[in-house]
């Protein structure tokens, strides 16, 4: 077993809404835990405003959290604020943003986008950045990389843009890359080709992806694991392909059931659901979050909250009726 | 010709209605924006009561269609060629005036951000009203009441009406819009990404609530989307364009199990299975061509795998000349070399 070099643990994040007299908290994330293993493409999906994305920015350093660590290589970074050992984490540790029309700047070359992160972080000596930029756009597909190189932003096509963004998080030969919805801006026909890009890179540089998205299949098609947020909790985690063949948490059934694919057979007649949704993060009560929308909720749901509970083969579920605590450890309890 | 042949013939789609009088007819449609051809002779028929699908890539000239169905082009953008037919007569022949009242009548019309239209400082049920009086004679109180039927029809309760929209979620605002295009029963409904910018759950409710309605009323629906997967199941017959023209047209089921065109099988293999065995897709390599500078010949054959120097004849013809659109089977058109070759 290969020691992961991303550990995040009861990561809690709340922003506070209203005004000073009537302040709200939103629990965006509530003590998230999971980790992210060098090879290993780790699915993070719910819905908007599921907390999945605060998630990856907690993570990315570009929130600090209210609660818990983010642990790399051992050694909480969630709170570091020194410059350089938020460098030095940051040349571990990369993000891919959802839209490439926003992430570059528009008036920079290619070639500026990528020898910054070269120049900042020192990877290479200075001779030899102009070899390294073209040996980066082309892993990334950008060929012949000399003339890719000489272009700016509005000359590139969206998925071109993307395989920039990914080639400069690339650049400081980071360990972990967190993909924030990278596909969901692109066309049809060309998203296929950056989840490859995906798995190769896993394959070849050995990186831990957290892979954040609401579209299952290309959860399926790319992750290893899975973790399922609902309103700021992990309700399921597990291998992917295992929890898509038998969804444990009713939230992840649900978003099943809705993906459109002729002949799901997940869909035995309409969907229903009550109503709710991410509201259930603002001040939240004791009891399950999902309480108003599940269809199999019992009398203890709305009264206590269910905890994560491992439920074997690596899976776990928070749920009172699917997964329930007794005679289960529960997940926490083990940490 | 490819292994996306295996998808399940047996897809499970509302079968199409018999066929009726046909609704609207495009006929060698040709839209121009300056010197941009974005949809360049399109040929496109929607029965009475017929759920079309129209699939395609951003800037392929798939919402360019929906406005010109609609007459809605603003310049640079003018109808450069063909006619929009409508019951017979055609629509760009027509004085604004009765553009105005044949819109939301007889055609009416939901974009992807429409819930973005509707007016902050309105109650939902005023903006309805305002609607309906702009097209009938009735009284305020019959629109409002009639205002809260069509809400309760896609499931939002009709005290709603007094809700102003930033007190509803998008998806409803979605919804709202979707009631309001229904309100004078016409007899097509334009429907753009009308779901893009919403959670899958909510995406699904509301496809569920537009069926059942459809099912109900019988209005015909032009469905426009990138989301191919979503048309097979909704759509009785889906058309596939491809940089300005349509390039296959098929009943849904028909789409799914025998795709013919090298575009369709490309798109068909870019969404990963959620279910089944899973290989690695290829997706279609390269990117939608410059429409100011459309390939020539066949404006796929620099995507396309079967575009092979090798096979020399075809290759002169797929570079040079365009392929038309030819019925290949009962109700299945296709735009391709390979297909009349019969190398497909």
């Amino acid at each position: 077993m290969t020691v992961a070099p991303l550990e995040v643990k009861g990561l809690t994040k709340q922003f506070a809404i209203g005004s000073a007299l009537r302040r709200a908290h939103v629990h965006a994330v509530e003590d998230v835990s999971f980790e992210l293993r060098p090879g290993t493409i780790t699915a993070l999906v719910g819905e908007s405003g599921s907390g999945k994305s605060t998630v990856a920015r907690l993570i990315a350093r570009l929130h600090d959290p209210t609660g818990g660590a983010v642990l790399f290589e051992g050694s909480d970074v969630s709170r570091v604020r020194r410059r350089d050992d938020v460098l030095r984490y940051r040349s571990q540790v990369q993000m891919i943003f959802q839209d490439p029309f926003g992430s570059l700047n528009p008036v920079k070359t290619i070639r500026h986008h990528l020898e910054r992160p070269l120049r900042i972080h020192h990877v290479v000596p200075r001779g030899e950045i102009r070899g390294r930029v073209n040996e980066l756009l082309a892993t990334v597909g950008l060929v012949p990389p000399e003339q890719v190189a000489a272009k700016y932003p509005y000359e590139l096509s969206g998925g071109q843009r993307q395989r920039v963004a990914i080639a400069r998080a690339l650049a400081v030969e980071p360990k972990v890359v967190l993909a924030d919805e990278p596909t969901s801006m692109l066309d049809v026909s060309i998203r296929i080709g950056i989840l490859n890009l995906m798995l190769r890179l896993k394959e070849e540089r050995q990186i831990a992806f957290l892979y954040v998205t609401h579209d299952l299949a290309s959860a399926r098609y790319l992750a290893d694991d899975m973790l399922v947020m609902y309103a700021g909790q992990i309700v399921e985690s597990g291998p992917v392909e295992d929890v898509l063949a038998d969804p444990k948490h009713p939230y992840t059934r649900l978003l099943l059931e809705a993906v459109p694919d002729p002949g799901n057979r997940f869909r035995a007649g309409r969907v229903e659901q009550r109503k709710g949704g991410a509201s259930a993060a603002v001040d939240p009560r004791e009891g399950c979050r999902f309480v108003a929308r599940c269809p199999i909720a019992v009398d203890v749901c709305s009264r206590v909250t269910p905890a994560l509970v491992a439920i074997g083969g690596g899976r776990a579920a928070r749920c009172h009726v699917t997964a329930p605590a007794e005679r289960l450890e529960a997940v926490h309890a083990g940490r | 010709m490819t292994d996306v042949a295996e998808r399940p013939a047996t897809v499970p789609v509302t079968p199409a209605p018999a066929r009726r009088e046909t609704l609207l007819e495009l006929r060698q449609l040709a839209v121009e924006y300056g010197r941009v051809r974005a949809v360049d002779g399109v040929d496109l028929d929607i029965g009475a009561g017929e759920i079309v699908g129209l699939a395609g890539e951003s800037g392929c000239g798939k919402s360019t269609i929906a406005n010109a169905c609609m007459q809605i082009l603003r310049p640079p953008a003018r109808i450069a060629g063909g006619s929009v037919l409508f019951q017979g007569e055609d629509l760009t022949g027509k004085s604004n005036e009765e553009l105005r009242k044949f819109r939301w009548r007889n055609v009416s019309m939901v974009f992807q951000s429409a819930m973005n239209a509707l007016n902050p400082v309105m109650r939902v049920g005023d903006q309805f009203v305002d609607m309906m009086r702009a097209h009938q004679h009735v009284s305020r109180r019959r629109a409002l009441a009639q205002a809260g039927y069509l809400l309760e029809t896609v499931g939002i309760d009709k005290r709603r009406v007094r809700a102003y929209p930033h007190e509803l979620s998008g998806g409803m605002r979605q919804r709202v819009i979707i009631a309001m295009a229904l309100a004078l029963q016409p007899e097509l409904v334009i429907l753009d990404e009308p779901t893009t910018a919403l959670d899958v759950v909510v995406q699904r409710e509301i496809l569920q609530q537009i069926q059942e309605i459809q099912r109900e009323l019988r209005f015909a629906v032009l469905f426009i989307t990138h989301d191919l997967s979503l048309l097979l199941e909704i759509a009785h017959r889906i058309a596939i364009m491809y940089a300005g023209e349509i390039v296959e047209s098929a009943p849904s089921a028909q789409l799914a199990s025998h795709p013919l065109h090298p575009y369709t099988q490309g798109l068909l293999a870019s969404f990963p299975p959620l279910r089944g065995p899973l290989e690695r897709l290829t997706g279609i390599p390269g990117a939608p061509p410059d429409l100011a500078d459309p390939p020539s010949g066949c404006r796929f054959h620099p995507r396309c795998p079967h575009c092979l120097p090798s096979q020399r004849d075809l290759y002169v013809r797929q570079t040079t000349e365009r392929p038309r659109l030819r019925e290949v089977e009962p109700g299945h058109l296709v735009a391709c070399h390979l297909v009349e070759e019969g190398t497909a």
